[in-house]
This record gives C-alpha cells, structure tokens and sequence, in this order.
C-alpha cells in the first residue's frame, strides 16, 4: 500500500509474534513521528541484545556472560534443578519467591506431531547435571498440558535410574477460583493430588 | 451466527495469539473441522483441559469466516490423561492423530468411519488387551484401508492372481505375482504376511501369538505403505518406540 521502506518495516514489524497487518502500520507510523534518537537507541538495543545474549551453559537460561546469575549465585541450593520449558518460564517461578534452586531449560517439550523428539531437547545436559552434580531432587515444571505431561513421564523414566528424587508441579484449582466453575478435569487433579492438613 | 453441535477426538491444537488455540477436531458428523478456542491458554479458562488432544469432547460451534469459533465444551473421556502416564503408548496414540489428520484431508467432509475407527484404536491402546504396536499398525491398515488404500495380501494386488504370494510391493498395493513383480518388491516372511493379514481383519488371536522378529517386519512395511499413499512420511511415526 505504502512506498518502498515504510511498506518494508510494516512488512517486517507485521511478521512479528501477535502483531496484525494493522498494528504493524500503527507502530510503523508511531516511529516515522517519533525522534530519531528514540528509534536510534531501539534499533541499537534490538542488535545489542541479538550480539550480546545466549544461553547459559549450564542451565540454558539467556544470559550475556557463559553462566547466569542464578547459576553463579552461591547463596541458591545447588541440590534441586527445576525443569522448565522455555527460559521465560524462570521469571513465573521466581515471582512466587518459594524456589531457591537451580533450573534447568529444556527448549520445549517432546511433540511428536511437530517432529520434536527427545534429541531436540535438552535431555542430555540433563541427565549429564544429574550424574556429575549432587544433585537431590528434580522437579520438572513442564506445563500441566499433554505434552508437557508425557514429556515429564519421560523424564521420569530416564531419571529414575539414577536414584535422584523426581516430582511434579501440582496441579489443581487456581487461588481465588470457586468450584462451581472449575473443570472436571483440573478439579480430578486437585482431588487426586489433595493434601493432609491435620 | 449460524452453529452446530457434534461431538468428536481433539486431533492437534496450535498456539494462536496471546491465550488462544486452533483446535482441530475429527466429529462424527461433519467431518474434520479446525476451530478457534479463544482464552484456552489462559489458567481461567473453563474448558481448557477439554480440548488437548486425545480429548473426546461433545462441542458446540459457531459457523465463523475462515475457521469456526468452539463455543462451548463438554468432555466424554480424556485419552491423553492416560496415555500421557506411558510414553511408548502416548506416542503410538500421537502416530494414530497424525494419521486420522492426514487421511481426512478436506476439511468437513464427513469421515465417520475414519472417527468410529480412532475412537476404537485410542480404547484399545489404554486398555493393555494387545501390544501397543500391533494396535497402532492395526489401526494404520484399516486406517488406510477406509481411506480407499486396502492392501491385499493373498490375491496379486496386480492381476488378482490367486495367492498365497511372497513378494510385497508398496507401489502394487499388496503381494504379487511372480509375473507382476516389481523391482522393488520386498520378500517378507509368510508370517510376517500373516501377520499384517491378521491386523487388517482383527484376527487377533493370530497377532497376538506372533513372534516380535515378525512383529518388527511388519511394521516397517506398513510403515512404507503408509508414507507412499500419504505421500509424506508421518512426523510422529519416527518417534513410536517400537
């Protein structure tokens, strides 16, 4: 519709994850009128970040150095690994302030149908932490969907081996929720996975 | 908004924007149908864990532009809940979906054989009657088979010759004749052929006294038969832990 790179940058802001042909011509059009030392500054973040950030080598966490902070704070307990999905995961679990352990990224979860099988993951850096660390308990925080639950059960199976105490996140009814309104299946879950208070 | 009901197997959901998922759905009725649950990602939502594959689900649709919205959810039985705890089933149930996708490529046309055969395929795998993998290569014979693609396996698939015949050939369609051979035609044994003979027609006295060297044949070649109809080889299929 528009001329040569204006056309280009909505182009690309619109192949953008949840951006829409329209949204991408509103930004498009917000950084034709805002300053150019704003966008400037934007453009140089968006290659610094792709320059500067990988995964950590020993979590696979992002991070701008070979070990995150997480994995180099001494005051966190080196005995627990959560293992989660993707690296955005690790900001969920720490905003509940109750994990004082270690994570480890796996990169996804095993989907058959998507031709994502266990050798896509990171399975065996895994395996590799669970010998060569001390490591006491696994707790695998894959999501409570179908994949994320047969990828755990996978897990499971490959731990268990080596004697190191594996759970799973519990799954149940979400905190200020009411029963009426709670699915069957989450509810069987909660009912499955109840716990003694007295 | 014009709508419909029916019920049906959650084949595949696919992320869609912030919180929703494409659903795509093998119904009794009205075929394949790819519809938008909105808000389903979300912890809130009231029938989120109703529609994961596997997910044999009573569903309302409205009629949208491009894909359907699911309105409302109801479940029967949840497969994945089970298959999820087993990981060589859950990937032999992973191999079933895949195939049901692919064999009812146009989207509502009515496949109603096709859904009865997955509804039964996915009850025998959770209840440990038969072997994981004979129940999946069963499942891709008659899968095949109700998609117009039956092998033969005693008559030459060629020029209806009466067998029993030694060569298999995935491009004839079944064994053949010394006469109607192809060049690449495989010479499975007889009870391999037996084998695959008994998993077509549910003769499972046969399969399930077979032998694993046999079992082992017969899937590859089934396998083949598979990705030379489909045209493309299953994703899934690689990962079945035989």
């Amino acid at each position: 519709m528009y001329e040569g790179s204006l056309q280009d940058l909505i182009d690309a802001l619109g192949k953008l994850p949840g951006v829409g042909p329209k949204s991408a011509q509103r930004l498009a059009f917000h950084f034709l009128q805002t300053d150019s030392a704003t966008v400037q500054n934007l453009a140089n973040l968006l290659l610094e970040v792709k320059q500067k950030v990988k995964s950590c080598k020993t979590c696979g966490a992002v991070s701008e150095t070979d070990s995150c902070n997480i994995c180099n704070d001494t005051r966190r307990d080196v005995s627990i690994i959560c293992v989660i999905e993707e690296a955005k995961d690790i900001s969920s679990i720490e905003k509940t302030r109750e994990f004082k352990g270690r994570y480890h990224v796996l990169g996804g979860v095993i989907s058959p149908i998507d031709g994502i099988g266990p050798d896509q993951l990171r399975i065996k850096e895994l395996t590799s932490r669970v010998t060569n660390e001390e490591i006491k308990e696994v707790i695998v925080a894959t999501n409570p969907n179908l994949e994320g639950e047969a990828t755990a059960a996978f897990l499971v199976r490959i731990l268990e081996p080596s004697g190191v105490l594996v759970t799973r996140l519990a799954s149940g009814l979400p905190v200020g929720g009411e029963l009426e309104y709670a699915d069957e299946v989450t509810l069987g879950r909660a009912l499955k996975g109840r716990r003694q208070v007295s | 908004m014009p709508q419909y009901r029916d019920e049906g197997i959650v084949l595949r959901t696919q992320r869609l924007g912030e919180a929703d998922r494409i659903v795509t759905v093998l119904t009794r009725n009205t075929g394949r149908v790819r519809a938008v649950a909105k808000g389903v990602r979300k912890t809130t939502s009231r029938f989120g864990a109703r529609v994961e594959p596997f997910g044999h689900i009573d569903a309302h649709f409205h009629i949208g532009k491009s894909l359907d919205i699911l309105s409302q959810v109801e479940s029967f039985y949840s497969y994945g809940a089970t298959l999820s705890q087993d990981y060589a089933k859950w990937t032999a149930g992973q191999a079933m979906l895949e195939t049901a996708e692919r064999l009812t490529p146009e989207e509502k046309e009515p496949a109603t054989q096709q859904y009865l055969l997955l509804i039964a395929g996915l009850r025998a795998l959770i209840k440990n009657e038969h072997d994981a993998n004979l129940v999946l290569d069963s499942y891709l014979l008659r899968s095949l088979s109700l998609a117009g693609y039956s092998p033969t396996f005693f008559e030459c698939a060629r020029c209806g010759d009466e067998g029993p015949h030694r060569a298999f050939s995935v491009e004839a369609g079944g064994t053949t004749c010394q006469e109607c051979r192809a060049a690449s035609s495989v010479v499975p044994a007889p009870a391999t052929i037996a084998l695959m003979s008994a998993l077509l027609t549910g003769d499972w006295n046969v399969a399930d006294a077979s032998e694993l060297k046999y079992r082992r044949e017969a899937s590859g070649i089934i396998a083949a038969y598979l990705q030379w109809h489909i045209e493309r080889g299953l994703r899934s299929l690689r990962m079945v832990e035989r």
